[in-house]
């Protein structure tokens, strides 16, 4: 097992380290440096800005250095400092803003996360059980209609019908501006967000588990189980069950990405403060140091569930650790 | 045929397709048959089939987009803003007093021209990577593996956004970077079948007598691995119109006054109009809806017929 995690983590170093290269390489074919965000080109008649004092300019930040150098110099400020410069809007170091909006994400992100798995998973549970049932249609048939909506459709719907048309949920928001504020009152701000992404990933959850089970359902031992004797109901529990299950660890890992993603469009929707709006905020006003740190935390932490995800598949399935 | 569990309805299956074993004619005839049994499958599924003809009619409405309307997609009359549906405008206006059926149909062009092309490239770019990376292995296969799952860690959607900032917001730039950063679940099944397929007897045949890598990979292995991307590639389609809408929805994608059926939406998102103009919203996000379901039943039905494993005719 120990051996198993050592191998793990020694391939996810050169993703890493790719991770780290693609953000720098984005930043570098971005136009325009630090200086023209400073002193916009547009404004350099007037501020009175000549070039010599540009040029003095980019040398006092190193921008007149070559990129194998600044390449460098990047990786040494983030791997020894975790500096990734500032943001251009509020002068804050970016790793710092960003930090500020990741509980707000993180929340929304293992709400939704439970919610898609437990439901997902459950729903294909009983999809496989009546295989072919008029259940098990419907069932399907919703999981394409998730599929099949994007999530900035399905939230303008949501906002329309549970905020709008019934004035069920806030329209947006953490929590109130002003008045009273408790864990009651916040999980009454994150449910329309995190249903509207919860059900996004819900059917992937669904068909996934639907199909494992079926395979197993169909398997020798299974087969064996029924032969002996054994109730349905230990037939499920104790067989099937165990061994189909285990896979939807991986496909959390793999839910990831599009849930970060997802997050953009739908924390923009409901003034979610998280990093999604702070993304797409920084993406508008053309803040690079906060796309980079954004890319670079968003895919890391894909990385790391990814590799958590790995490991708790193989501490759960012995086979995997012989591969 | 030993297996003594062999049903009936096995042995009449036989009797009316002997296994033979000389080749020539039974192959020729084997095709047509093959050809069958994939409309026969793809058929028993409605929703594919009904699926078909939505997009069908949607291709149409797309293709011929001027003749569908009187009205011109772009032209502005003041005179008539913000009318519910009527005879004369079918699905209302907009506040420029442009007709939103119209806007609707030329949006359809541009949201299903972006799908096709961006599915286009992507599935290029991943055919070629997987197809190196599974057909030569080793160091090709180690560094084409290791630079897809770095771009498997990046959520797609943030460097879709990242990208799309960058460059100059067109429909062209729309399709190109929807492209570039879609192809990984490509790559990977394409260098799974590769991996396997060049280990086939068949493979090994070709190499034995003297065939060169280029036609091996043309002609005996990509044929057979062509399947499963022909479904993704479907299931992409729908992916990459979501994309597309949501591009545009963000004000990143195509620029006013084109239309498209994510622009439209965003035209719409405001709480006012939400609640008293639903026909400005609600036409194109059922045609976003309808469209990608349509190609994500095709999708289904296709990777049902298209599947050698599953045995039931």
């Amino acid at each position: 097992m120990t051996r198993y995690i050592i191998r793990r983590l020694l391939i996810a170093v050169p993703v890493l380290w790719g991770i780290i290269t693609l953000t720098f390489i984005i930043s570098e074919i971005m136009p325009g440096d630090y200086v023209d965000a400073l002193v916009p080109p547009g404004l350099r008649l007037e501020l009175g800005v000549d070039e010599a004092q540009l040029q003095r300019l980019r040398e006092s930040y190193g921008l007149d250095k070559p990129v194998v150098v600044r390449y460098a110099i990047w990786l040494r400020e983030l791997l020894l400092h975790g500096n990734l410069g500032y943001s251009f809007v509020t002068g804050q170091p970016a790793l710092q803003e960003m930090a500020q909006v990741l509980p707000a994400t993180l929340q929304l992100s293992i709400v939704t996360i439970l919610f898609s798995l437990v439901v997902g998973t459950s729903l294909g549970i009983i999809s496989a059980i009546k295989q072919y049932s008029v259940l098990d249609h419907l069932l399907t048939l919703q999981a394409f209609v998730w599929i099949s909506t994007p999530g900035f459709v399905f939230a303008i719907i949501a906002l329309y019908l549970f905020s709008l048309k019934l004035p069920l949920f806030p329209t947006g928001g953490r929590a109130p501006l002003d008045g009273p504020d408790n864990l009651l009152i916040r999980l009454h701000y994150l449910a329309l967000p995190a249903l509207v992404l919860g059900f996004e990933g819900l059917a992937g959850h669904m068909r996934y588990a639907r199909a494992s089970l079926l395979e197993a359902l169909g398997a020798d031992y299974v087969r064996t189980a029924r032969a002996k004797g054994l109730p349905e109901r230990s037939v499920y529990l104790g067989h099937a069950f165990r061994n189909s299950l285990l896979p939807v660890i991986t496909i959390v890992g793999l839910s990831l990405p599009g849930i970060i993603g997802g997050s953009f469009i739908i924390e923009t929707i409901f003034v979610w403060p998280g990093m999604g709006k702070l993304g797409m905020e920084s993406v508008f006003m053309r803040n690079q140091p906060m796309i980079m740190a954004m890319n670079l935390i968003g895919s890391s932490m894909v990385l790391c569930a990814n590799l958590l995800a790995d490991i708790t598949y193989a501490w759960a399935d012995p086979r995997i650790r012989y591969e | 045929m030993v297996d003594s569990t062999a049903t009936p309805a096995d042995g009449a299956h036989e009797a009316r397709q002997p296994v033979s074993s000389q080749i020539s004619p039974d192959t020729w005839q084997a095709l047509p048959k093959a050809e069958n049994r994939f409309l026969r499958r793809f058929r028993r599924h409605r929703l594919a089939v009904l699926g078909l003809a939505a997009l069908s009619l949607f291709a149409f409405v797309a293709i011929l987009a001027p003749l569908v309307t009187f009205y011109d997609p772009n032209g502005i009359d003041l005179t008539v803003m913000r009318q519910a549906p009527s005879p004369a405008h079918v699905l209302g206006t907009d506040p420029l007093g442009r007709d939103v059926w119209t806007r609707l149909a030329y949006g359809t062009r541009v949201s299903l021209a972006v799908g096709l092309v961006a599915v286009s490239i992507y599935i290029t770019i991943g055919v070629v990577l997987g197809g190196l990376a599974g057909y030569f292995g080793g160091r090709v296969d180690m560094v084409l593996s290791r630079f897809t799952d770095v771009m498997m860690c990046f959520p797609s959607f943030m460097l879709i956004v990242t990208v799309a900032v960058i460059l100059p917001p067109n429909i062209f730039n729309v399709m190109v970077i929807i492209g570039i950063f879609g192809w990984t679940g490509i790559m990977r099944h394409v260098r799974a079948q590769f991996l396997s397929l060049r280990e086939r007897e068949f493979v090994l045949a070709a190499r034995c007598v003297g065939v060169s890598n280029g036609r091996i990979v043309f002609r005996h292995i990509l044929p057979n691995a062509i399947a499963p991307v022909v479904v993704a590639a479907t299931m992409g389609l729908a992916g990459a119109i979501m994309t597309e809408s949501a591009l545009s929805f963000l004000g990143l994608g195509v620029q006013p006054p084109m239309s498209s059926w994510g622009s439209m939406l965003q035209d719409a998102m405001s709480l006012p109009i939400l609640q008293t103009m639903p026909w400005l919203w609600l036409p194109s996000a059922i045609a976003i809806a309808v469209t990608t379901l349509s190609v994500n039943f095709i999708g289904d039905a296709l990777r049902d017929a298209l599947d050698p494993h599953t045995s039931s005719d």
